[in-house]
């Protein structure tokens, strides 16, 4: 015993850590990984020179028709010529000011609130959630203060798509929350009444539903009674997601252990009281890769409003693409609305992935 | 406020029991998992009930606070009877604390949010005071400076000491224990088992299931032993210890402090 005397901490060998150590773990532990290395960087060798040449070093970045599009890379000309298009689709161009007043606010209320330092984080949340899609709406739709009254027929682009996601979004999550709770209830009642409304919504596809509400509903509805196309896609699209909604926080609520329930009920909280504050809140960040996954499907399934007659920023390339002035040039156009999708898509995986470790409160062991 | 004072006073109808069980029955499904149990605790009083594993005694105290629901037989805590009335269930969980074997602490907040949140939203206590109440009693178990931390990046013993604390901030005139050292190391044990007698030894009226003998000989009033879900034998620890009367306390004795 009297022999014992305690090591000082040690730092760990040098060539397991830095850059060396990455490559020796990460590129050629093994005569198979060193194999796989070599080949991955044949591969990119193959393919990357073409890609940029046609991108960047070969394309054609300026002209008034499909004519100016002489070179062997893309047109990106096309794309430069129907901007507005995909991005305002057929809102009248003396108003785009109105539209863009929208994505400034939609970039003032939300950028912040992506910084822990930034001080009035919560107001700006409350905003984004309630005076944000008022103001929005009418800013767009106009018909108050003097602003000229634009049909929702008129929108389209990237800002139907994003009008359509947003709403979605914000919708959908708070019904799925309501109707997983529904379902996890004691209630016969409620509970079968989710149970129904769930399976219901997520046993059709999207594309039947909003064709249902755009060419069936009018057909129940009594003489007289319309309303708006864009508002009864919408409702499809949120009364489906939420379904979708439900069920991923069915399962965050399930993996919350019943001690957390009863470590609730023996301080006194009431049901609702420990929902908000202690089972919802673990069982949400459980899932956000399911709920992100869902707003991600979400966003990208807008583009099915299409058949029933909606141009969003899919539909107005596919519109722009039949132009015989740009006769030809049609790759170009897909490949803008694959990058708009990508950006917002990917950007919502990131802010995840962001919020998962934020909220990382170093109880799993 | 402090504990003491509240305990002496009798209940509202004028006897002094904090709680009464009658003639309790429960099953789970066809299993009858309590039978007949009667039970009455003084106010101020600390009760340790032990009984081998299944025997009934941990879901016993959680019938107290309704956390499991008994089927026949009556129960009073603090003279307020247990019905299926939703608000009587809320004052009487206002008014009993409880620990749990595996501490049940809320991981997404912090330790000082776990101690205020009930009173905050339950009590309708403004946040500034919730805390200072808060802080005073995770100096009273000792960890005060872990308030900001989260319970994941605590010990057992310190997590323990924290549901402990949270359960105080309630005020409460009974406390709970469902073998609160159970899941602890043992030289976590101690710690533990330290701040349970402080609180013992301060008059909170205290009801614990517990395989803690030395802490049964040191501050019980009364021990009692539950097997196959009836109580089988009560008395004060050291007749309990020294001159068991049933044959299966004797068997339970032996092979719990023979070892």
């Amino acid at each position: 015993m009297s022999g014992f005397k305690e090591i000082a901490d040690m730092p760990p060998p040098a060539s397991t850590t830095g850059v060396v150590g990455w490559v020796r773990q990460n590129l050629v532990s093994t005569p198979m990984n060193t194999f796989f290395t070599f080949i991955g960087l044949y591969l990119i060798y193959l393919l990357l020179p073409p890609v940029l040449d046609w991108a960047i070093f070969s394309a054609t970045f300026s002209g008034e028709d499909g004519a100016a599009c002489t070179g062997t890379g893309a047109c990106w000309a096309f794309v430069r010529a129907r901007i507005t298009l995909f991005i305002y689709g057929f809102y009248p161009s003396e108003e785009y000011w109105r539209m863009n007043l929208v994505f400034a606010l939609l970039a003032i209320t939300f950028v912040p609130q992506f910084f822990d330092a930034f001080p009035y984080k919560k107001w700006f949340g409350i905003f984004s959630l309630t005076g944000f899609p008022f103001i929005s709406f009418y800013l767009i739709s106009g018909d108050i203060l003097g602003l000229a009254h634009v049909e929702t027929e008129s929108w389209g682009g990237l800002s139907l798509t994003l009008i359509l996601s947003f709403v979605g979004i914000i919708a959908a999550l708070p019904f799925g929350v309501l109707l997983a709770l529904g379902r996890r209830s004691n209630m016969p009642i409620i509970r079968t009444m989710c149970i129904i409304f769930i399976e219901l919504w997520r046993g059709v596809p999207l594309i039947s539903v909003l064709f249902m509400a755009s060419v069936m509903l009018p057909l129940f509805l009594p003489e007289g009674v319309t309303f708006n196309k864009l508002l009864r896609a919408m409702i499809g699209i949120v009364m489906f997601q939420s379904a979708y909604m439900a069920e991923v926080i069915r399962g965050g609520l399930q993996a919350i252990p019943k001690g957390q329930y009863e470590a609730a009920s023996a301080l006194g909280l009431s049901y609702w009281k420990s929902m908000t504050f202690i089972i919802m809140p673990q069982a949400l960040k459980l899932v956000i890769p399911g709920i992100v996954n869902t707003f991600i499907a979400l966003f990208k399934d807008t583009t099915l409003v299409l058949i029933i007659g909606l141009f969003d920023v899919l539909g107005s390339v596919q519109s722009a693409i039949v132009d015989p002035a740009w006769r030809g040039v049609s790759t170009e156009g897909y490949v803008f609305a694959a990058f708009c999708f990508w950006v917002f898509c990917f950007g919502m995986s990131r802010y995840s992935m962001a919020l998962e470790r934020k909220l990382h409160t170093g109880h799993k062991r | 406020m402090s504990a003491t004072a509240t305990n002496i006073q009798s209940s509202p109808d004028g006897n002094n029991f904090a709680i009464e069980i009658k003639g309790m029955h429960k099953w789970y499904g066809q299993f009858h998992v309590l039978k007949d149990i009667n039970l009455e605790v003084k106010q101020g009083e600390r009760i340790v009930i032990c009984g081998p594993s299944g025997s009934g005694k941990s879901t016993m105290i959680r019938c107290i606070n309704r956390l499991e629901e008994h089927q026949q037989g009556q129960i009073m805590v603090q003279g307020i009877e247990l019905t299926d009335d939703l608000k009587k269930i809320d004052e009487i969980r206002r008014e009993v604390g409880m620990c749990f074997q595996h501490f049940n602490l809320f991981p997404h907040l912090t330790v000082l949010e776990n101690c205020t949140l009930a009173p905050i939203w339950v009590r309708k206590m403004p946040k500034a005071e919730a805390e200072e109440v808060a802080m005073s009693l995770l100096e009273r178990v000792k960890i005060p400076d872990q308030a900001a931390k989260f319970p994941g990046q605590l010990s057992g013993g310190q997590q323990q000491r924290v549901a402990i604390a949270r359960s105080l901030c309630m005020n409460p005139k009974i406390m709970l224990f469902d073998e609160p050292t159970s899941a602890l190391d043992p030289e976590m044990i101690k710690e533990v088992l330290d701040v349970m007698v402080e609180l013992a030894n301060e008059g909170m009226t205290m009801l614990c299931v517990t395989h803690e003998m030395g802490f049964a000989k040191m501050v019980a009033d009364r021990v009692i032993f539950m097997d196959v879900g009836q109580i089988v034998e009560e008395n004060n620890p050291h007749e309990f210890f020294d001159n068991p009367q049933h044959d299966r306390t004797k068997l339970f004795l032996s092979q719990i402090l023979d070892h």
